[in-house]
């Protein structure tokens, strides 16, 4: 055995090569397992301050009334405002961004293609405070000076939250109908059926349920977008349910922001605000869960 | 009943600098089947689907004359759909839509208009023809993705002869298939045959020999030799052409 093999063994006779693999191996758990325990941790902590409002039950369920220094914890008011304005500003989102995916995937020639799809992304990089921002000075004075009213109203936060979510609908969707096999158009087309009609009836029904899973998406998104909307939306003293898109409402996310700094520490108020957390947390986890869902059952029936 | 004249036809891809097709020239007659043979990548599919214009779905640049019916389909007065319409497709790989069999039939005619009962006689007959018929009539609310490859084929055979057509294209239909499957397609071929005009693709020497009247030699964009299929197979005139034939091909 030469000078050379003697030190090369040497080395890995030190730590052989097993151990050294299983405490690799132990490590990355470890690594694993704490972001795991991160999210118990957080999920249960809120659960656990929000317990007292939750258990409040009807009052906090389905209570009409939302005024804390009166004692009143009716989230009612807040959630139907957060569903109106998620719902509008997704609506929004879809009648712009399935008809831009429609013409990205289908009728822009690539060089245009190349230009758009990175503005489009674009969107995603802009901060929300900057959109919040261009949102209080541009859309929210073009509202009030349009339609009167104080401008700050469930129609600017539709409009906020729509740009906010149009990139993420425009690319999925987009991904999802340049997923439909190249053979179900060409087949099309060589029936004679023109584009248009090839779109219509085997492009979008195949590409549905990309589309659909692009919504809800969307739509959990703008749930949870808490700062661009906060901006434009008014924000009441005591949230009510509106009767006018003009109207300016409170939502979950804009209520736990505004309300934090004058809640006493433990507190009903304070515990109610984590029940808001909790509230809004659901929502948004049924909605990733129905958009997991909806996308698989695309890839089973869809493919072959 | 409609024959194809093909004179000087040049196809290009990728923005001219790819050469698929060169000068190519070919008279297709009614009411036979010509076989289009050649190496990998020699243009067999291009030239193909330069009949019916399929190739504009991507983007290519086409040069030349491609007279059906007196006309050339080039022309600007041309009506793609019309054109597709008489001219009917079916593909390498079986590709029914996710749909049962009775829209996947009734696709093309709705497409055009038609509608309720004449539909109902139209995908029968389509059927019938596609000798898929006795197999599928009870079943013709089942989506057409769960038959055999050899059924989905016949499928897409129906769904082409459904629109009506006067010549047919189809590109190596049978590679996907079994033995017993391309049989079956192989007696269709004949039996339609007596309706329509047959241009196919195949890979399959003896296929061609079985199958064809007219037989189309490709190599590197350019027709060696065309002629009756029993001229091409037994005494070819070009040593090219016997080469490939008799599977010395390098
Ligand atoms: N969409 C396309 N874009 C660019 N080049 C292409 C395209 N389709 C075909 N080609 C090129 O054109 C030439 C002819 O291709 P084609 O598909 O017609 O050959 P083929 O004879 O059908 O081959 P195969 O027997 O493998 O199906 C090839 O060199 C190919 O690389
Ligand atoms: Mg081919």
């Amino acid at each position: 055995m030469n000078f050379l093999e003697r030190v090369r063994t040497c080395r890995y006779k030190r730590i052989d090569s097993k151990t050294a693999e299983k405490i690799v191996e132990k490590l990355l758990f470890i690594a694993t397992l704490s972001s795991t325990l991160i999210v118990f941790f957080i999920i249960g902590f809120m659960f656990k301050e929000g317990i007292p409002a939750l258990a409040l039950g009807w009052d906090f369920f389905f209570g009409m009334i939302w005024r804390p220094p009166h004692n009143q914890y009716g989230i009612v008011p807040l959630v139907v405002c957060t569903f109106i304005v998620g719902i509008g500003a997704l609506v929004l989102a879809a009648v712009i961004g399935i008809p831009a995916a429609i013409f990205l995937a289908e009728y822009a020639p690539t060089w245009l293609r190349n230009i758009i799809k990175p503005c489009v992304e674009m969107l995603v990089g802009i901060p929300s405070i900057v959109l919040g921002f261009f949102g209080l000075i541009v859309i929210v004075t073009f509202i009030r000076d349009s339609f009167g009213g104080y401008g700050e109203c469930i129609l600017a936060g539709w409009v906020i939250l729509a740009i906010m979510t149009l990139p993420h609908v425009i690319s999925i969707s987009e991904d999802s109908i340049r997923a439909v096999p190249k053979a179900y158009k060409e087949s099309s087309l060589a029936l004679g059926a023109t584009q248009l009609q090839t779109i219509k009836k085997v492009i979008l029904p195949n590409a549905r349920s990309g589309i659909l899973a692009a919504m809800v998406l969307g739509m959990g998104n703008a749930i949870g977008e808490t700062m661009a909307v906060l901006m434009v939306i008014g924000n009441p003293e005591i949230p009510f349910i509106p009767s006018s898109i003009l109207d300016p409402v409170r939502v979950l996310t804009s209520t736990i922001v505004i309300e934090i700094p004058y809640a006493v520490w433990g507190s009903m108020h304070q515990h109610a605000l984590f029940a808001l957390g909790v509230v809004l947390f659901i929502v948004v986890a049924i909605l990733n869960a129905i958009t997991t869902a909806v996308m698989k059952r695309g890839e089973m029936g869809g493919g072959r | 009943m409609s024959n194809i004249e093909v004179s000087g036809l040049n196809v290009y891809y990728e923005k001219g600098t790819s050469h698929a097709l060169k000068e190519v020239n070919i008279e297709i007659e009614t009411n036979k089947i010509t076989a289009l043979i050649g190496p990998s990548g020699c243009g067999k599919t291009t030239f193909l689907r330069a009949l019916n214009r399929m190739n504009e779905v991507n983007e290519v640049m086409t040069k030349g004359k491609v007279i059906i019916d007196g006309k050339d389909i080039y022309n600007g007065g041309v009506d793609v759909i019309q054109l597709r319409k008489k001219v009917g497709m079916v593909f390498q790989q079986p590709n029914p839509f996710p749909m049962s069999i009775y829209d996947n039939v009734a696709y093309g005619p709705r497409i055009h208009g038609t509608r309720n009962k004449k539909l109902d006689t139209i995908v029968e007959e389509s059927l019938k023809k596609a000798a898929l018929w006795d197999e599928v009539h009870d079943r013709l609310g089942e989506s057409a993705l769960k038959f055999s490859g050899g059924q989905q084929q016949r499928l897409c055979i129906a769904r082409a002869l459904a629109v009506n057509p006067e010549i047919i294209l189809f590109d190596e239909p049978c590679s996907a298939l079994d033995p017993i499957s391309t049989s079956r397609v192989e007696d269709l071929l004949r039996e339609l045959k007596k309706d329509y005009t047959i241009v196919i693709v195949t890979h399959n020497m003896q296929q061609a020999a079985r199958v064809s009247d007219f037989t189309a030699f490709f190599l590197l964009g350019e027709v060696i030799e065309c002629g009756k299929t029993t001229q091409i197979f037994e005494k070819p005139r070009d040593k090219r052409t016997e080469d490939y034939v008799t599977g010395r091909f390098g």
